[in-house]
């Protein structure tokens, strides 16, 4: 029986943990591997070896990645009990870190742990990254892993699952933000015998890394969500689409599906039930567009990423024509603890139409760069200010989120509550949860025309408006930020946005002039200041930094 | 996406007159029938839809947004506007951005006076082009012994792609790059006149709706082109 | 998704095929695999020409056409060799608002490359990634497969030399 079988490893890890006085973890994410954590981890791991009564090992992401690599130690004994955290630490740090086990830490690498980024947050979906080694499914299942799909498999019908995922209130993070109950329950109520689900992970805004942290650094509570999805909507396959630039990840999920596998939790006959359930990992290629489902299904089909008209919606017509379930990772993430602790807890987090938690990547002019999950409804200013400690040098200007499909909210706002709704009103989106932030040294003009380019580069080039009108609006963007544009050419910038916005084919098109439209309703004035006829009193265009336009053109 | 078509009748309005409609029937097909005019590009009646060039676009009452009509299935109840002043509007824009994106000089076009591009802006009323030329530097490949392939003159539609993969079966023309990068190629975009795989069956050159695919030997205005063989062929195909 | 069994001889008998026959048989020669076997090509010959495009077609029966539409459809498949070295600037939000450009400009500078150009001795590639997912520590470039992070101008320049000084003792 599969529930013993869990127990027993439960113990077996125990005991492991049990008979450590220290354990210490050196995150192995992606963030900190590219200041050489791996180095870290092995100069400690061969440091410890006379040491008895310590336990080194690899963890995922522990979120404040720019002071990597961050070390953090547990300790049961001696006059430190309790955990300490290192930051910036280096292969040469080993001995002194080993040497200060169960005395007093290492000062100069320590990194204070009372401050509101790490206690301000509500961890759900990143609960075991920075905890758990992520290659090695025993410790994944010691933190209550896979329970959630043993409930669901062998207690639970498939529509009692629905029914307490629509309980929970949770809703798409992949961007829209639709409820993921009632997209479960359309394609629950397809006929046929071959279903499929999906889990989103190209990942495309340019400046996120949520998804990425959550399949490095705990990839089987994805595979656990998706498995649970796949019993509740009748699927036994399953595609993961990750972005082809994330090696790490894909190697990761590659371990934790062969362990699954292995284990009996995946494949078929999960938990010794006649449910079968498959996960395929399919790579993308580079294209921001497959983000989009209906792009993603023709990827994985083997085709180029261009995304057709909905409807008919995926579920009801996705992979190879059959009904299809497609979810963000961060959107299956949060399924095992809603199905462990019911969808009325969930619900309980957050406010009343945004349930449970978010998990943001804090990136730009900010202090603490990293990644957090807070629960929704958190006011921008906490996000920012408390938990993001603030902009290093100059004013918070603003904050983009959404990415390029999303807008810039002025500081004037930072006390919206963040929720789907309240940053719709404010011309934005929740997007996938990218914070850029933005201090007096950003030109609005120059961040529109980024995003702009970004979406001339991406656009798939099968819808009009899209594939033209984009390349119109960058050339405009151009323009206004050298100081040759008149205002007739800013006119002819909104009517290309209204084009754009209202006949694309795609959301890509379909968005694409937010970054523009909010740029211009907030920051109206940077664009005047820079036309030719712009200024009230003709002065004309101001000088942007000569060096800048230089660099950038 | 072949749908069976069951015999269920549906009502609905366009432009506020009552229709009747077969389910699955898409806005298109019904207001053709109904000799109601809404402009297409990329749709050819014969060919799979595409949905990319836009033109077809109508409103929906109750809905902000827009729908292309020729991949939008009539529901029961649907109000279908397809001719207001935003519309007509939003198809002069449309017919904007295709001029400006490659090279259209209609006076020495072999097509002038049988294009469909050309004729939509007659019709719709479209009297100047309002963003610049993007002027983009693309070819001309005369190879192929019988045809001509002008990029200047391609609005990337795709009917000459899907003629020859669906109906013709050679798949020689295919679409490479991305955005407006896009370009159309046959085989590994070698010379059209190179293909080992192309018939010569012409189908791609008389459904182009431009002048960008047409015969050798044509001068300006002379290229005509015939595809009343394009339903039955499909008909025939699928019966 | 008929499956395929007909295996094609490859182009040559390097080795690198074995791989890419490999991931084609994994997946029953089926034609859904293309992307996934354009991958294992990229990965094994680092970029793809002519003649395994051709081979590819064949071996999973779609039309050239329809293969060549796919390799430049996606920024991560090449169709010429890379330099001898590689730089990925990274042009994600996060780096773009921490200096990208004026890292992008420098090698411009320096090297006399824009974006996705290779040297005229064939020695160094710049391309660009929209994020390689360490944002935090932005402006990073990846140099011959090792991610750089915090970089000003300088440093990238100096980081440069030293690979390209490195390789040619
Ligand atoms: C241009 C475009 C890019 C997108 N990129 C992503 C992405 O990178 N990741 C993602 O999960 N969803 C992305 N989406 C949203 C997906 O289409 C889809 O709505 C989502 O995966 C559904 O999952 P959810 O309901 O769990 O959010 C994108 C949408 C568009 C239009
Ligand atoms: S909106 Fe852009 S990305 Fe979407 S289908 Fe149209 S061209 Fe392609
Ligand atoms: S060549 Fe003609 S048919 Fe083919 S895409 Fe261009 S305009 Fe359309
Ligand atoms: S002539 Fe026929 S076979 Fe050749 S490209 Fe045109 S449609 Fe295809
Ligand atoms: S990657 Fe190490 S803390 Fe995020
Ligand atoms: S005719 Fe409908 S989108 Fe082209
Ligand atoms: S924006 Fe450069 S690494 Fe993410």
């Amino acid at each position: 029986m599969m529930i013993e079988r869990f127990e027993e490893i439960t113990t077996e890890e125990q005991t492991a943990v049990a008979e450590h006085d220290h354990t210490v973890k050196v995150c192995v994410a992606a963030g900190c591997l590219s200041s050489q954590s791996d180095q870290v981890l092995d100069a400690l791991k061969n440091g410890v070896g006379e040491h008895r009564g310590c336990h080194v090992k690899g963890v995922g992401c522990m979120g404040l990645c720019s002071q990597g690599p961050l070390v953090a130690v547990e300790s049961k004994t001696g006059a430190k009990s309790g955990s300490v955290m290192y930051q910036n630490v280096k292969a040469e740090d080993a001995p002194d870190i080993i040497q200060s086990l169960g005395k007093k830490p290492v000062a100069r690498l320590e990194l204070k742990t009372n401050v509101p980024f790490f206690q301000r947050q509500t961890k759900i979906v990143l609960e075991n990254c920075g905890e758990i080694d992520p290659e090695r499914i025993e410790e994944y299942i010691a933190v209550e892993g896979y329970q959630g799909l043993l409930t669901a498999v062998t207690e639970l019908s498939p529509i009692e699952v629905i029914d307490e995922i629509v309980r929970s209130g949770l809703r798409g993070r992949g961007g829209g933000g639709y409820p993921t109950g009632l997209k479960w329950t359309t394609v629950a109520k397809m006929d046929g015998p071959t279903k499929y689900v999906i889990c989103n992970a190209d990942e495309g805004d340019p400046g996120a890394f949520m998804d990425r942290s959550v399949l490095e650094s705990d990839p089987h509570r994805v595979l656990e969500g998706m498995a649970i999805a796949g019993y509740a909507v009748g699927a036994t396959e399953g595609y993961i689409y990750v972005r082809g630039e994330y090696p790490l990840a894909v190697e990761r999920l590659k371990i934790a599906i062969r362990q699954a596998n292995r284990l009996g939790v995946l494949g078929s006959k999960v938990c010794g039930t006649t449910f079968d359930f498959n996960v395929h990992i399919r790579l993308g290629a580079g294209a921001f567009v497959c983000g989009e489902e209906t792009a993603l299904i023709a990827s994985i089909e083997g085709k180029r990423g261009t995304p057709r008209p909905r409807p008919p919606y995926p579920a009801e017509y996705g992979l190879w024509g059959k009904p299809t379930l497609i979810n963000n990772v961060e959107t299956f993430a949060n399924v095992p603890a809603i199905v462990r602790k019911g969808g009325a807890w969930y619900a309980g987090i957050g406010t009343e139409k945004s349930k449970g938690t978010k998990v943001f990547a804090l990136a730009g002019s900010i202090q603490n760069t990293g990644l957090i999950e807070v629960p929704m409804g958190m006011s921008l200013r906490e996000i920012i200010f408390e938990i993001g400690g603030g902009v290093p040098n100059g004013n918070c200007k603003a904050v983009q989120t959404g990415g390029p499909s999303g807008g810039c909210i002025p500081a004037d706002y930072f006390d919206t509550p963040v929720d789907y709704e309240s940053l719709k009103a404010l011309g934005s989106i929740m997007g996938s949860g990218g914070m850029i932030i933005m201090d007096d040294s950003s030109s609005m003009v120059d961040v529109a025309r980024y995003f702009m380019e970004f979406c001339m580069t991406e656009s798939c080039g099968k819808c009009v408006p899209c594939r033209v009108g984009t390349v119109h609006m960058h050339t405009l963007l151009n323009k206004i930020y050298k100081g040759e544009a008149r205002r007739h050419d800013l006119e002819t910038l909104e009517k290309l946005c209204d084009l754009v916005m209202n006949t694309s084919l795609c959301g890509l098109g379909q968005t694409a002039p937010n970054p523009v439209l909010s740029t211009l309703r907030y920051f109206r004035h940077e664009y005047m200041d820079l036309l030719v006829d712009g200024a009230e009193d003709g002065r004309g265009a101001t000088a942007v930094d000569a060096q800048l336009l230089e660099a950038q053109s | 996406m072949k749908r069976q078509t069951q015999a269920r009748i549906i009502t609905l309005k366009i432009d506020g007159v009552d229709v009747a409609a077969r389910e699955h029937e898409t806005i298109l097909e019904l207001a053709q029938e109904n000799n109601i005019f809404i402009p297409t590009l990329c749709h050819l009646d014969g060919l799979s839809e595409y949905g990319g060039c836009r033109i077809c676009v109508v409103e929906v009452k109750g809905s902000n947004r827009l729908f292309p009509a020729c991949m939008t299935p009539a529901t029961e109840g649907m109000e279908v506007i397809t001719n207001s002043e935003r519309l007509r509007l939003y198809r002069f824009s449309i017919l904007d951005m295709l001029f400006s994106e490659r090279n259209h000089v209609c006076s020495v076009c072999v097509s002038n006076g049988h294009c469909d591009l050309q004729y939509l802006s007659a019709k719709l009323g479209m009297t100047r082009v309002e963003v610049p030329y993007l002027n983009p530097k693309v070819d001309v490949d005369a190879s192929h012994e019988h045809f001509i392939m002008d990029h200047n003159r391609c609005i990337l539609c795709q009917r000459c792609v899907r003629v020859c993969g669906e109906i013709e079966g050679a798949f020689t023309k295919g679409v490479m790059g991305r955005g407006v990068n896009t370009r159309i190629i046959h085989d590994l975009n070698g010379a059209w006149g190179d293909s080992d795989t192309c018939t010569s069956c012409g189908k791609c050159v008389n459904v182009c709706p431009t002048g960008a695919l047409v015969e050798k030997g044509k001068s300006a205005g002379e290229m005509v082109k015939r595809r009343d063989w394009l339903p039955y062929l499909r008909l025939m195909q699928e019966d | 998704m008929v499956s395929n069994t007909r295996k094609l001889e490859p182009p040559s008998d390097d080795k690198r095929w074995r791989i890419v026959v490999g991931t084609m048989r994994r997946n029953g020669f089926a034609r859904h695999s293309l992307i996934e076997t354009l991958h294992t090509v990229q990965e094994s010959f680092g970029f793809l020409d002519e003649e395994s495009l051709h081979y590819v077609a064949e071996s999973l029966r779609v039309p050239l056409s329809q293969v060549y539409g796919v390799s430049t459809f996606y920024h991560l498949f090449s169709l010429k060799p890379a330099g001898k070295h590689t730089c990925v600037t990274c042009t994600g939000t996060a780096c773009y608002i921490k200096g990208a450009p004026q890292l992008l400009a420098a090698i411009a500078d320096k090297h006399g490359i824009n974006p996705e150009e290779t040297t005229e001795d064939g020695n160094l590639s710049l391309l660009t990634a929209r994020c390689v997912g360490s944002c935090g520590l932005g402006p990073v470039a990846v140099v011959d497969g090792e991610v750089v992070g915090k970089l000003t101008p300088d440093e990238l320049l100096a980081r440069l030399q030293e690979v390209m000084d490195h390789h040619d003792d």
